[in-house]
């Protein structure tokens, strides 16, 4: 199980970098892919099967394929895109460290795995499967009993900002040029079918 | 099986989603794809957090993060189409030209 998780998580984190640095945007999303597919074996073996498969398909089936679609759709020029990468390594190198930085203050410094702490306070700490203990109720099971119960709410807010979300990409990708044939509705709702059918004698 | 090690791997698939920002002055996709993996690393997070706190709430809050990571690559890449649609290219250096 340990040596499953090297390999995911060391996977994951290769993918990401190649993400970053892949100079043709098509090997990004594809590697951006890679990363989620290592990201829901990694939620497997956490245990969280229904998240694991959310993952996939929320991410890998709208998401990246989204992505792939505005890779394909735009044309870009590549050579464009060629240019001088490390001209905003100071700055970004800068902030990561600082961010680092940040984050070990938040978590302790005890929690680095590669400062090998010897205090034995925090390092010998596993969490208790107690799904070994009680009765197994299923992942799903679980999230759907408090969805639609007691954050019923939240749920429906979900749903909305999905809406939302439909609503303003498709105003603003339609077309609005002058000559751009269109649909009208009003006038193919409102035609008189006697007006239009005419009998030749 | 630490929680030790999960957390490691998230931090950095955070911060390289920074880098990535912070790199890729010029190609926006990329950078689209850096706030992809910087909310998974969050949403992992949580989950992650979840488990060893023995607390549902925090798949729930994931599953949340998980729709508004949906949203918003959608209105991400629907302006993207829209500005390569006025522009012809998708640098974001003269992304203030358009002045709309």
């Amino acid at each position: 199980m340990n040596i499953l998780f090297y390999i995911f998580a060391s996977l994951m984190l290769t993918s990401g970098v190649m993400v970053i640095q892949a100079r043709n945007p098509v090997y990004s999303v594809l590697f951006l892919i890679l990363v989620f597919f290592h990201g829901a074996a990694l939620l497997v073996l956490l245990g969280l099967d229904f998240f694991a498969m959310t993952f996939l398909v929320v991410y890998v089936g709208a998401i990246a394929v989204l992505f792939l679609f505005v890779v394909m759709m735009l044309n870009i020029n590549l050579a464009e895109m060629q240019e001088r990468r490390l001209r905003y390594l100071p700055v970004g190198g800068i902030l990561g460290v600082l961010f680092i930085l940040e984050g070990l203050v938040i978590v302790d410094v005890d929690l680095v795995p590669l400062l090998s702490y010897s205090g034995d306070v925090l390092r010998g700490v596993h969490w208790t499967d107690w799904t070994e203990y009680v009765v197994h109720v299923s992942n799903m099971h679980t999230m759907g009993r408090l969805l639609y119960t007691y954050y019923g709410v939240y749920f429906i807010m979900a749903s909305l900002i999905l809406l939302v979300a439909m609503v303003g990409a498709i105003v603003l990708t339609q077309s609005r040029r002058a000559g751009a044939r269109r649909q009208s509705v009003y006038l193919q709702n409102t035609r008189d079918f006697s007006r239009v059918i005419r009998k030749y004698t | 099986m630490d929680i030790v090690q999960y957390i490691a791997v998230d931090m950095g698939l955070f911060v390289l989603g920074i880098w990535g920002i912070f790199m890729n002055r010029k190609n926006i996709l990329v950078m689209l794809m850096s706030i992809e993996l910087m909310l998974l690393a969050v949403n992992m997070n949580f989950l992650v957090f979840s488990v060893y706190l023995d607390d549902v709430l925090g798949q729930v809050f994931a599953l949340y993060v998980l729709t508004v990571a949906a949203a918003e690559s959608a209105i991400g890449l629907a302006l993207l189409v829209m500005y390569y649609r006025i522009r012809g290219s998708i640098q974001v250096e003269y992304i203030n030209l358009i002045r709309g």
